[in-house]
């Protein structure tokens, strides 16, 4: 028995990122739902709006660091996030004033919406790509680690590592930030309460004479800080490459139908839930176990649930289950 | 006489004109990847192929003062069936004699069994390495002057067990190339004792590794072996592992063998060694000279491959005194290999000389070209390992 080593082990594999892609899920998860509470249609351009916001930042990023501006040991990319959301807010203004609103006059369906927010998505992507390219971009700067496995081993004296990095902190830390900034707003500020009127009951807020213009200006102001916060912490803590958020699109919405759609706690509470299961399914526990049997003793397999091959199919199991045993989510929202 | 009589004595008259005109003239097929993933290595690989071709026909001495001449084919990477469409018009409408191509495994796998094989046409690849190809049905038909990754395997093993490593876990890309290096490593590492305690495939393109590497971690393992690609997954799996602490040392075959890996970690992998297709010999010094006014670099990957695939070809059909597949399939491997004079690139008039004369060649070329089993390069490796922050070759294999 080595619990010491197994809990060091589990944190190190598990814990440590797996609470770092769930913040950043999370982020992605409250946006798409904050749109769909509003709104009332599921956002595919959501993906796209995090890459493009997050090349925003990248963009100023860089010139920040060509003038010779930093932050010293943290991420110049968070002195350059204000320009970004302001950059992605714009474009996810504009998108509305273009595309959604003409179909929010006509009231259409929520179906022709959401398919036009696929054509948006591929708009974007392609802006993206004629942009900044399709490559992988390194924009992160700073001390990398706060502290190494390496350094971790030989200050405890354990065999195991536990390796910290600056990113997975800043991304708890700034999730956090702006999850409590979003309840305050939602809860306490005049606006935040239209905002909940709006959505809770469309016709009784206009008749109280909430300006429905205002709330969706609002509305996807918000989601602009959310998508370019999320996708720039993505980013930082793993690569910026824009087919990325495209993949990370079904993880997003897997943890806003599990949380509940349209319920801003449902979502923080499903982009956690989604990211521990991806990690704790897919990871060999071999070693784990061997720590906290008896000595000497090794499982012959890896001791792993699913191969690391399926872990976005972890996303597509809980979507599907979700939406036949409890379609309104662990919180109950909407049915989409 | 009908219509459809008349169609037939006019097609016959023009194949008879045709036949003509190439009758002291011999085609070779440049059956290359000009377009899709392989684009930027090919270029300057046709140019290379077809330098071997002017070579021949200039000196004049090409069975008895024949010219030769390249016709190019794309056979695209990964599009089967465009390749077999362009391998169909060299051969039946261009009639090329031979083919040097086509660049990767698949596309010459569908190349060979639907057009080559069928119609009993020679073809060299200077760049397909996949294992499978050695054991083809191909009639005696295929050659290919680059290794096939089964060789790498086994050099890979080599180098390890120089090294005294007795555990290593593994991952690869998954594709057909990194599927197959990481099948014949395995192979070959588990024959000479070693063991191999996990193997994981890692996709292309995503953001995030921890996962693949939390497994292979826990597997455990003295170093990891990543069968993948520098701008890829490859470095996304040694950047995990770094950043979580699970392997500081990897093995890196000749995907990940690259200065831009050594700019981008620098001496945080310091010690990792890794094995990519080189030889000391001097015919590769030679292709960079003979390259050097032609507009294209003779030491780019695969580019003396592809010179040494068209002097093959047209240094058998010299031996066997004719341009028939059927005639000089079975003198490639009497050219490439000893006994008879070494020849180097830029020396196959002398070669065509000797060879006219009823002598015996033994070619090296830009890649010391040696057929080995069923007519494919034994493969000359270079070792390498990062020192300093940046790679050096150790030794050669």
């Amino acid at each position: 028995m080595d619990i010491l080593n197994a809990l060091v082990l589990f944190a190190n594999f598990v814990f440590v990122p797996a609470t770092a892609y769930g913040a950043q899920l999370a982020l992605g998860a409250l946006g798409v739902t904050l749109i769909y509470g509003i709104l009332r249609f599921a956002n595919f351009a959501h993906g796209e709006l995090m890459a493009f916001g997050a090349m925003a930042v990248i963009l100023c990023t860089w010139t920040l660091q060509d003038m010779g501006i930093n932050l010293g040991p943290l991420p110049t990319a968070l002195l350059a996030l204000p320009v970004g959301i302001f950059v992605a807010a714009i474009m996810a203004l504009l998108t509305d004033r273009y595309v959604f609103r003409f179909y929010r006059l006509k009231k259409s369906d929520p179906i022709v919406f959401s398919i036009a927010s696929v054509g948006v998505m591929f708009v974007m992507a392609g802006l993206i790509r004629v942009i900044i390219g399709p490559d992988d971009q390194s924009f992160a700067d700073g001390a990398r680690f706060i502290i190494t496995a390496r350094e971790f081993r030989e200050m405890t004296g354990l065999r195991e590592g536990l390796a910290i990095r600056q990113t997975q902190v800043i991304t708890i830390v700034v999730a956090l930030l702006v999850m409590a900034l979003l309840f305050w707003f939602l809860q306490k500020t005049r606006s935040g309460k239209a905002m909940r009127a709006y959505s809770d009951n469309e016709d009784l807020a206009l008749l109280s004479g909430i300006d429905p213009d205002r709330v969706v200006r609002i509305a996807w102001i918000i989601t602009a800080v959310l998508a370019t916060i999320a996708g720039t912490l993505y980013g930082l803590d793993k690569t910026y490459k824009p087919f990325i958020f495209q993949q990370i699109l079904l993880p997003i919405f897997a943890s806003a139908i599990l949380g509940g759609v349209g319920q801003p706690v449902g979502a923080i509470l499903g982009g956690f839930l989604v990211a521990y299961s991806e990690v704790t399914l897919t990871y060999a526990y071999k070693k784990f176990l061997a720590y906290l049997g008896p000595e000497g003793w090794v499982p012959d397999s890896l001791m792993q649930f699913l191969s690391t091959d399926y872990k976005f199919a972890v996303s597509f199991i809980i979507l599907v289950a979700v939406l036949l045993v409890r379609p309104t989510g662990i919180i109950r929202g909407k049915v989409i | 006489m009908n219509q459809l009589n008349k169609r037939i004595i006019a097609a016959a008259a023009l194949a008879a004109i045709s036949a003509t005109a190439t009758a002291d003239e011999v085609r070779i097929g440049m059956l290359q990847g000009f377009t899709g993933p392989t684009e930027s290595l090919v270029a300057p690989m046709a140019m290379g192929g077809e330098l071997a071709i002017r070579e021949a026909s200039d000196s004049g001495l090409f069975l008895g003062g024949k010219t030769v001449v390249s016709v190019r084919g794309d056979s695209t990477c990964i599009d089967a069936a465009a390749a077999t469409a362009a391998a169909e018009r060299l051969i039946t409408s261009e009639g090329v004699a031979a083919i040097n191509g086509a660049t990767c495994s698949g596309a010459t796998t569908a190349v060979l069994n639907n057009v080559a094989v069928a119609n009993g046409v020679v073809m060299v690849s200077p760049s397909a390495t996949s294992p499978a190809l050695s054991t083809i049905e191909d009639n005696g038909l295929f050659f290919r002057t680059a290794p096939s990754d089964a060789r790498q395997g086994e050099i890979m093993t080599k180098v390890l067990n120089n090294r005294g490593v007795k555990s290593v876990a593994v991952t690869y890309t998954n594709n057909d190339y990194g599927k197959g290096l990481a099948d014949a490593f395995q192979a070959a590492y588990e024959a000479s004792g070693g063991s191999v305690t996990a193997v994981a495939a890692h996709e292309d393109g995503k953001a995030d590794y921890s996962a693949e590497v939390g497994a292979l971690a826990a597997a455990g393992g003295e170093l990891l072996v990543v069968a993948g690609y520098i701008d890829q997954g490859g470095k996304g799996m040694i950047q995990a592992s770094l950043d979580s602490g699970a392997f500081d040392l990897f093995m890196l075959p000749d995907g990940m063998v690259g200065d831009a890996l050594a700019d981008h970690f620098g001496d945080s992998i310091e010690g990792s060694f890794g094995t990519v297709p080189g030889t000391d010999s001097p015919g590769a010094a030679m292709m960079g000279e003979l390259t050097k006014d032609q507009g294209f670099n003779g030491t780019d990957p695969y580019v003396p491959e592809a010179y040494d695939a068209s002097a093959l070809i047209l240094l058998a059909m010299q031996s066997a005194g004719s341009s028939n597949s059927a005639d000089f399939k079975g003198h490639i491997e009497k050219v490439a290999n000893a006994p008879g004079e070494e020849i180097l690139p830029g020396e196959l008039a002398k070669a065509l000389k000797i060879l006219a004369d009823g002598g015996d060649v033994d070619y090296v070329g830009g890649t010391a070209v040696e057929l080995i089993g069923p007519g494919e390069a034994a493969g000359n490796y270079r070792e390498v390992e990062i020192k300093g922050g940046k790679f050096e070759t150790v030794t050669y294999h």
